[in-house]
């Protein structure tokens, strides 16, 4: 099981034609994803042909390429000032998951996508939009929608969230490096107005049976991070683990994307890490740490579990010992035998607790 | 992008709103033609006001340019009245010296440009704001009563004393909002219409101009009931200006760092710090968390860059240049997480960049991800000053290591 995206998931490609598009396209292709059309508005009826598998047709606008070939999915490669446009496309068009890859949208755009999303949502259609300016999100050996080089990941059960790009591959790798599959991976990107927040793919990965823990990797800037560590105290009993990039950040400067900027002395990651730490998730001081903190919490978990087990393997073993003396001591003094079969009773009561 | 006030009042004007009317010079030759075109406009009494990419002027001090402990003035702003002379002479000991304020640091922001105002009678300051709430992914307009202090202040101490109103993106600002804060500052008869309309024409530029943030910290009212912005600070969203093509040539360059602004010729998105490890990272998270790594591994940032996706020969050889021209940078740490690129062709890259330019510290480089055996082997027989790093942890020792031998 994963969030979001499958085997299943069936994705159209918006800017199919254009350089990115094309490059990522076929990535994607080749990874395994369904890529079912692609969209460039006056281009509709030819094909895009990758170097590998069938041709993908491509349609002039994303409620064709629904209609036509049922698509759930979008991914959007489209510049910046065409892409608010092809968001909204997208969702009106009937997608279930929109992934804006574009870097570069002007805030006040966001803010009108935003609320024209959240609105399509209703009792029987959802729609989850994830970006823009991210890499995207993946279900390793199914689904790859975006730029992550896939290799990287490897099947498991471990989500990964995050406000950055190469640092979730950072962290990605130390995971796969130490045997440690993920379920899910999303990048929600760095901008102040993004579709999915921590909080709700925390939410999506909670309620995911195959998601044994959880990391997430935040940013300075904003309080998206303190907000999910509200909500984890209270409902996720999954471990957690958090890494927050810019302690070494100035105030006031913008560190690249354009959400991540402490202002008025908020949004610092000192704040962040305190509040995330008092609501237990296990925090990575270090960028280095990040897989060997999800090794400890998982080997946590297993202890966990395998305690109880262990516990009667040697009362057992106890048992098995005990009557081995009282076979061999048969004819030994009745008492000493009572004494035995007494101790045994502690053992098993002591396993009781 | 921040702008001056004496830019952001001339961009409010063009929506009509109410602004404190001035004339801008950046010399002292300029200042009677200044107090002439004023004067024409039927004003007799003059404000002078530093013009700085930083708040808390009036209450900032003016240092010497040739001698940073001799204060040449106190207060980067003054109400001068209608004495022409005595304002002159305020002014002339702006120009070109440093003023230091709450907000610049100690080294201060030299003032280039003056903003010659008029000066005028009020009876009450307010405080008016707009930015993004990341929380609600709204606009929202803050107003107080509290104007002309630090609004951060009022926020921590008297919170009840800030009315917010949250724009819906669909409709825009609505009367009764605008109402409910004319309202909320206890405003009524003319001023409170006044305030309805200027609020109303304040929204409207802060969406077409496309801004993230647009403060009037003061707004007054004055004795005669009118609504007027005293001070205006805007910051304009640099992604928005394709649709704005004369914003660019609003940018100061006198207030960006002179490295800061080389690195952007070369698209590298740099920042200087004042630590002595220089990093250059593809990406920004990955770069943030480049800059704790070497804080935790002993040493301190000399900078933030980021210099993209691709790390081409190109942008790694202007990489080293720009960290190389910080001179305190004691050694070097690149931090390449290759994903869809080689990791053995951007080893090759930062070789050919390093035999381009003369590398004088030792220079960490840590490639991951594809073929990143095969790099760590072409840099380990480069023969040059160049120490191979595989995952991050190995790169943090190594950048300790260089640190002790350089020291």
């Amino acid at each position: 099981m994963s969030i979001l995206v499958n085997k299943k998931t069936k994705v159209v490609v918006q800017g199919i034609t254009g350089s990115e598009g094309t490059f990522h396209a076929t990535q994607m292709i080749e990874y395994g994803t369904n890529v079912v059309a692609g969209v460039t508005p006056g281009k509709g009826g030819t094909s895009f042909k990758p170097e590998k598998g069938k041709a993908v047709p491509v349609y002039n606008s994303v409620k064709e390429a629904v209609q036509k070939t049922g698509a759930d999915a979008s991914v959007i490669f489209v510049p910046a000032s065409f892409a608010a446009d092809a968001i909204m496309e997208a969702a009106d068009a009937g997608i279930n998951v929109i992934v804006c890859i574009t870097e570069g949208i002007p805030t006040n755009d966001m803010i009108k996508v935003y609320e024209f999303v959240k609105n399509k949502n209703t009792a029987t259609h959802s729609v989850r939009f994830i970006g823009p300016n991210c890499p995207g999100i993946i279900t390793p050996g199914e689904c790859k929608i975006g730029i992550m080089p896939g290799f990287i990941h490897k099947k498991g059960k471990v989500g990964v969230i995050s406000r950055s790009g190469t640092l979730t591959y950072e962290a990605v790798w130390q995971l796969t490096n130490l045997g440690i599959g993920q379920s899910t991976c999303i990048g929600i990107g760095g901008d102040p107005v993004i579709g999915t927040r921590f909080l709700d793919a925390i939410k999506l990965f909670n309620e995911d049976k195959n998601t044994e823990a959880i990391v997430m990797i935040g940013e300075i800037g904003g309080s998206a991070e303190e907000e999910a560590a509200y909500f984890i105290k209270k409902h996720v009993k999954k471990p957690v683990i958090g890494f927050i990039a810019g302690k070494t950040a100035p105030p006031g400067r913008r560190m690249g994307h354009a959400g991540a900027i402490i202002s008025g002395g908020k949004g610092t990651a000192d704040e962040k890490i305190k509040v995330m730490k008092e609501c237990g998730v296990l925090i990575a001081e270090s960028p280095a740490d990040i897989g060997r903190t999800v090794e400890k919490a998982l080997k946590k978990i297993k202890a966990g579990k395998s305690k109880k087990g262990d516990v009667k393997k040697s009362v057992l073993k106890k048992i098995k010992k005990i009557k081995k003396s009282v076979s061999a001591k048969k004819n030994d003094v009745k008492g000493k035998i009572e004494k035995k079969k007494a101790s045994k009773k502690t053992v098993k009561k002591k396993n009781k607790k | 992008m921040k702008i001056h006030e004496y830019q952001a009042k001339n961009l409010l004007k063009n929506f009509g709103v109410p602004v404190q009317d001035g004339v801008a010079i950046t010399s002292i030759e300029e200042y009677d033609d200044a107090v002439n075109s004023l004067l024409n406009r039927g004003i007799n009494q003059y404000v002078v006001k530093s013009q700085i990419h930083a708040g808390g002027r009036g209450k900032g001090i003016v240092y010497s340019k040739d001698n940073k402990h001799e204060i040449v003035v106190e207060g980067g702003v003054k109400f001068i009245g209608k004495d022409v002379q005595k304002g002159k002479d305020y002014a002339s000991k702006l120009l070109g010296n440093i003023l230091v304020t709450h907000q610049t640091g100690d080294e201060g922001k030299e003032v280039q440009t003056l903003f010659i105002t008029e000066g005028l009678d009020y009876k009450k300051e307010l405080y008016l704001g707009i930015l993004l709430d990341r929380t609600v992914s709204k606009n929202v307009i803050m107003a107080s009563t509290e104007g002309g202090v630090e609004i951060e202040k009022v926020a921590e101490e008297t919170p009840e004393k800030i009315i917010k109103v949250w724009v819906d993106p669909a409709v825009g600002l609505l009367s009764y909002q605008a109402r409910e804060l004319g309202f909320g500052l206890g405003l009524e008869g003319t001023a409170f219409k006044e305030f309805v309309k200027f609020i109303t024409l304040l929204y409207k530029a802060y969406e077409v101009t496309d801004a993230s943030l647009l403060e009037i910290n003061p707004m007054v009212i004055t004795n005669d009931d009118k609504v007027i912005a005293l001070d205006a600070k805007v910051t304009l969203d640099d992604n928005a200006f394709y649709r704005h093509k004369e914003y660019p040539g609003l940018k100061d360059e006198n207030e960006e760092d002179k490295l800061e602004l080389e690195a952007a010729k070369y698209n590298l998105n740099y920042i200087k710090l004042d630590g002595n490890v220089g990093c250059m990272v593809n990406g920004a998270g990955l770069a943030m968390g480049t800059m704790d790594l070497i804080k935790l591994a002993g040493g301190s940032p000399a900078n933030f860059l980021d210099v993209g996706g691709t790390a081409t020969p190109e942008t790694v050889e202007n990489g080293f240049k720009i960290i190389l021209s910080d001179k305190h940078v004691k050694a070097i740490l690149i931090n390449i997480f290759g994903g869809i690129v080689r990791c053995d062709r951007v080893a090759l890259g930062v070789i050919q960049a390093a035999k381009n330019i003369d590398i004088p510290v030792p220079v960490v480089v840590r490639l991951q991800g594809t073929n990143a055996v095969e790099a760590k082997k072409i840099l380990d027989d480069s023969g040059l000053n160049l120490i191979a790093a595989t995952t991050l942890e190995d790169a943090a020792a190594k950048v300790n290591e260089s640190l002790s031998s350089v020291e």
